[in-house]
């Protein structure tokens, strides 16, 4: 088998299925379901840290441009980002501009 | 407890003679294009493909990881994870980041509801439902015809789904010319993103408890180092933001008899 066919079994098979068996199971449960029930809030809960978790390896082990540019500057560009969505009115398009500046500024400062 | 499954009687939108389909189904294309998801999922997906490019992903592939998984948290995790962690554990995330789906979906259903609608025919457009074309779908598809809902959907998702698409070639392409730095700011495009829209979408202290420990805990679990760190991470922290909700509701209602 060619690599590249072998990526897209992967594709299929550990990124298509797992999250496609959430909308299958949506269809066979229909209506009978409660968005409030505790499950739906633990698990809630769980793909939310997930996610955090995911912003956080990205930002603690960058992929390669990213790499290029210090750890403490890109830690206090994402501090500044989300500063900047708190404070003008909890916009998010202005805490990724302010971050992106932020990134971009520290960058040139202090060595890329 | 048995709770009413009866729902009072809505006012349906007044019966007109059935248009052609492939209108319906451009009306909803054209909806899409409209809309300001469109452009966000634009930009989301521009750093997405540039982070697909930088892990040694093929263009191709990109896209059709769009195509098949639409769900921009997933694809973070299996573009950023698949080069360097198990394949269990990939999948594991994967499927932990897209249980949001399940309510979704299940609260879709009942505005398909129609004569000659089976759930087959539901498989294509729940397909397409992310929380763009969803957050879409809940505000617009009441005022359809019922007959009309499915194939209107189907040009809503298409539309978005389209963007994404477009997004994640032009960051590809980005990203391999780019300079070093451009294509850092790229990079840096898809945290913040994911940052910024889950803090908007936190309405409870419950999403924005488990994101902080998230944050916190995540970098301290793979510090740590005995592997499968993303979904020990969600477990962790997330199981402590539900118990410190827990407790607090407990409290709360001991306050207010």
């Amino acid at each position: 088998m060619t690599v590249e066919l072998h990526s897209y079994l992967i594709l299929i098979l550990v990124g298509f299925l797992p999250s496609e068996v959430w909308r299958w199971l949506g269809i066979a449960l229909g209506r009978g379901l409660d968005e409030q029930s505790e499950i739906i809030l633990w698990v809630r809960a769980v793909a939310t840290a997930l996610i955090a978790a995911v912003v956080a390896r990205i930002v603690f082990i960058p992929p390669g441009a990213l790499a290029g540019v210090p750890l403490s500057v890109r830690v206090v560009a994402l501090a500044v980002g989300f500063f900047a969505f708190l404070f003008i009115r909890r916009s998010a398009f202005a805490g990724v501009v302010v971050g992106e500046a932020a990134l971009v500024f520290g960058a040139m400062m202090f060595g890329g | 407890m048995e709770q009413p499954q009866q729902q009072p009687p809505q006012p349906e939108p007044p019966q007109q003679p059935a248009r052609p389909w492939p209108r319906v189904f451009f009306d909803g294309y054209a909806t899409a294009i409209r809309s300001v998801f469109f452009y966000v999922l634009v930009g989301n997906y521009v750093g997405l493909g540039a982070l697909a490019f930088e892990f040694g992903f093929s263009f191709w592939w990109m896209a059709a990881s769009t195509l098949l998984i639409w769900a921009a948290p997933a694809q973070v995790i299996l573009i950023s994870t698949l080069t360097t962690s198990a394949l269990v554990e990939v999948a594991l995330a994967v499927t932990l980041s897209s249980v949001r789906f399940l309510p979704m979906v299940a609260s879709l259903i009942p505005l398909f509801n129609a004569p000659g609608v089976r759930q087959r025919d539901l498989l294509l457009p729940m397909h397409f439902t992310a929380i763009s074309v969803w957050v879409e779908g809940m505000r617009l598809l009441p005022a359809r015809p019922r007959g009309e809902r499915v194939t209107f959907y189907n040009g809503l998702g298409s539309g978005l789904i389209s963007g994404a698409i477009i997004g994640g070639a032009v960051g590809f392409y980005l990203a391999a010319r780019l300079p070093l730095l451009l294509a850092a700011t790229l990079l840096f495009f898809t945290p913040m993103a994911l940052l910024m829209s889950t803090a908007r979408n936190a309405r409870a202290l419950l999403d924005r408890l488990a994101f902080a420990l998230g944050l916190v805990v995540g970098p301290l679990v793979a510090w740590l180092n005995f592997g499968l760190d993303l979904m020990w991470t969600g477990l962790i922290a997330g199981s402590i933001a539900y118990l410190v909700h827990r407790w607090r509701e407990a409290k709360s209602m001991k306050a207010t008899p």
